[in-house]
């Protein structure tokens, strides 16, 4: 589903990933760890397709098409998906108004008639109620004053509606609560399906019991350094990253 | 918000070239000798059939604006206007005063069409159009072309006419009111107004009345080299109601024209007036050819107590926009209030605000004004709130909101506060923002083009106002701004 081959990439003439490679398959669920700075976030970004990052070499091929050479619009209507780490308020747009918005143009995008209102409404009434987003939180301009756990629990609720094929969770861990914890991992494992797979980015094996990957990946300044299973997770919480840590590539 | 996928829609659908309303009509005109003088007055006063007292009210001021010089105090610059280079009137020919529409250049009827303006009552009796029931004033140029619903207006005792027609038939009313808000030599171009002016829009609405429908104007400069100069004068009885709206169009063209208006507001005791403004003159190519010079002046007059005017604008177009509604809180307890959004692109220049002005006891005045610079344009807010020494209890509230797309554009705010009462209150807010390029991808990432990303940060940081405007009105405005931002970013 997802192959990235040799992707290196700087900003500011800092290098930050270093001939980076991972594959990952359509109902697959992958779980990325690593230390602080190693480029977790700047990988969701590049696939996302933020602009400022400079890419020098190497692939991102989803299904058969070039990621690299998309605006972050059409990737995002070709099934990509990134939950933030740190979500952006929009002041002024109703969270309602938005998820209509994103939604139709997706729809559009892929040559689909546009949702009725009471379609719409019913859809997100429906997953709000699964992510237990009370109504009047989507009357509220997005995420703007929302507490932390909040909107992550409002990115949930955007992949539930967006219903992509490759998502990407930078982190959807930090900051929430142990109930909301269960009810977004909830949420996610509801998601789960054949033809989607999931790209985990976390510090916790404690969210790996919830989401159960089928991989583990170790990322250090960079690159993959170590794949396994799930019992990866798990000896890294053990042992920390002190067998994985690399000088940072000259 | 349901008009959000309209107003995608419709950037979609315009392609590099935006303004969609710069076509022009072609249609014989009859025009007076280029350039001003008492004679260009006189055969303007002669066209219109008006009475001695109007041409010697034109002449007085004509001599006036001789001996005063152009303002040049707001933050906007252009070439020097030669006056004498401008056509004073332009009138398509067999007009004025068709006696229905009929009679009408079926070329002119054609361009109202284009512009989405109903004219047809029959049509819209019939559902044709429905649920837009406006009486509509049409001007062209210097006359007035169409005015619908005035029958049914007339049952209701409002009057509705082109103003060149209510001072003949009104004259008492048209003479007690005309001049009495903004003074013949209140400033450079609401003298020269009142000098040269041509046509425009007259409502009379009587004691206790609550006008039936929406009245509104629509102003249409077709004519090459031809300044705009209409004046309008509403008067609100005690205790009557009135809603209004004006909008505006101009063919494309690479040389600037001139826009002078006037506007008068009288609201009498429990009178409340609403004027809404859709402001799209010619903007000016992207190199900042051509566009309308829009330099207006329109006051509003709480003469009595309780009395209400409200302002609302949506200024998207004109090369320079020189403008500032304001209101004279005269009336005890009477209430002013001014809701703007202000949409700048290219090379236009911007300098909008009110004027509050509080003289009666417990006057209360809000503003909000929301300006939007993108491109090279430049946006600001210019307000004044005052007290006078009578004014026990006035207060104000100003919001005063930016918003900038880009890097290249400028946005400010000049407040100036006087306040003579000790017990006046008066509250300021104001705050500049950017659309940051993280919004930007996150929106993208949400499947929106940075257009539709564009339209919807700048449809949520507009909403507060564009409330205030007539439902369907709201959304033509909604789509105008979207159509103004085209291009802004990347
Ligand atoms: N715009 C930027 N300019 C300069 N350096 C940057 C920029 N963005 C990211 N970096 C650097 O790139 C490195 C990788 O950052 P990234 O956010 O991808 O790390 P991460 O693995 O997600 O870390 P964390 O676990 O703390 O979230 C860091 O050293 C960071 O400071
Ligand atoms: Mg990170």
């Amino acid at each position: 589903m997802l192959e990235i081959k040799n992707l290196v990439v700087q900003i500011e003439d800092k290098r930050i990933l270093n001939g980076l490679n991972l594959t990952v398959n359509k109902g697959e669920i992958a779980a990325i760890m690593g230390p602080n700075g190693s480029g977790k976030s700047t990988l969701s970004y590049v696939i996302a397709g933020k602009e400022d990052y400079e890419v020098l070499d190497g692939e991102i091929i989803l299904d058969g098409q070039n990621l690299l050479e998309m605006e972050p619009d059409q990737r995002a209507a070709a099934g990509v998906f990134l939950a933030f780490q740190y979500p952006l308020e929009i002041p002024g747009v109703a969270s309602m108004t938005f998820l209509k918005a994103a939604m139709n143009a997706q729809r559009k995008a892929r040559g689909q008639d546009e949702l009725t209102t009471p379609d719409f409404i019913k859809r997100v009434n429906a997953a709000a109620a699964k992510l237990e987003i009370p109504k009047d939180m989507l009357k509220r301009a997005l995420n703007v004053g929302f507490s932390g756990g909040e909107k992550k629990r409002m990115e949930i609720l955007q992949m539930a509606l967006l219903e992509p094929t490759f998502c990407i969770l930078d982190e959807t861990d930090s900051g929430l609560d142990i109930d909301a914890l269960r009810i977004v991992s909830e949420g996610v494992n509801a998601l789960r399906s054949p033809d989607r797979a999931f790209l985990v980015i976390t510090h916790y094996q404690r969210l790996l019991n919830h989401i159960v990957p089928d991989t583990v990946h170790v990322m250090s300044a960079g690159r993959i350094v170590k794949t396994g299973g799930k019992e990866l997770a798990l000896e890294l919480e053990a042992n920390g990253y002190a067998d994985y840590r690399e000088t940072e590539a000259a | 918000m349901p008009a959000v996928q309209e107003t995608i829609d419709q950037v979609r659908s315009i392609d590099v070239d935006q303004y969609k309303y710069g076509f022009e009509t072609e249609v014989e005109m009859e025009k007076a000798p280029k350039g001003l003088s008492e004679d260009v007055i006189r055969f303007i006063s002669a066209k219109k059939g008006e009475p001695e007292w109007m041409l010697a009210w034109r002449l007085d001021a004509y001599k006036r604006w001789l001996t005063m010089t152009e303002p040049n105090w707001a933050r906007v610059s252009y070439d020097k206007i030669d006056y004498n280079d401008i056509y004073y009137y332009a009138a398509p020919k067999n007009n004025p005063a068709p006696k229905s529409l009929d009679e009408v250049d079926p070329e002119i009827l054609k361009t109202y069409e284009k512009l989405g303006i109903p004219l047809r009552e029959q049509e819209i009796l019939a559902g044709v159009e429905p649920s837009r029931r406006v009486a509509v004033d049409a001007v062209f140029d210097s006359v007035s072309v169409a005015t619908t619903f005035k029958e049914e207006l007339a049952k209701a005792g409002v009057i509705f006419m082109p103003i060149s027609e209510a001072i003949r038939e009104y004259p008492d009313l048209v003479r007690q009111y005309l001049g009495s808000v903004v003074p013949v030599t209140d400033n450079f171009f609401a003298t020269l107004n009142t000098a040269v002016f041509t046509d425009g829009s007259f409502v009379y609405i009587p004691p206790g009345v609550r006008c039936p429908m929406e009245l509104s104007t629509y102003f249409r400069i077709n004519e090459k080299n031809t300044g705009q100069f209409e004046r309008t004068l509403i008067i609100a009885d005690k205790g009557s109601y009135v809603s209004y709206l004006e909008g505006c169009t101009a063919p494309k063209r690479d040389e600037n024209q001139l826009h002078a208006a006037v506007v008068e507001l009288i609201a009498l005791d429990d009178a409340e007036i609403k004027y809404s403004t859709v402001q799209n003159w010619y903007p000016g190519d992207a190199e900042g050819r051509g566009g309308i010079y829009n330099f207006v002046t329109k006051r509003g007059d709480c003469r009595g107590k309780n009395s209400v005017i409200t302002w609302t604008q949506v200024e998207t177009g004109s090369a320079i926009t020189w403008k500032y509604p304001s209101c004279i809180l005269r009336g005890d307890n009477s209430r002013g209030e001014f809701y703007s959004i202000a949409v700048s692109n290219g090379m236009q220049q911007v300098d909008s605000g009110t004027k509050m002005i509080h003289l009666g006891k417990n006057t209360t005045s809000r503003i909000i004004s929301k300006g939007i610079a993108a491109g090279k344009s430049e946006n600001t807010y210019r307000g004044l709130v005052s007290a006078h020494r009578k004014a026990t209890g006035a207060r104000n509230f100003t919001n005063c909101d930016s918003l900038l797309i880009g890097n290249q554009c400028g946005a400010h705010t000049v407040p100036y506060i006087e306040s003579k009462n000790a017990s006046a209150v008066f509250e300021h807010e104001a705050t500049t923002s950017k659309i940051s390029e993280d919004q930007m991808f996150y929106c993208q990432q949400r499947g929106l083009s940075e257009e539709e990303a564009t339209a919807l940060i700048v449809n949520g940081f507009v909403k507060d106002v564009l409330q205030q405007l007539p439902m369907e009105f709201a959304v033509e405005a909604q789509k105008l701004i979207s159509i103004s931002l085209e291009g802004s970013v990347g």
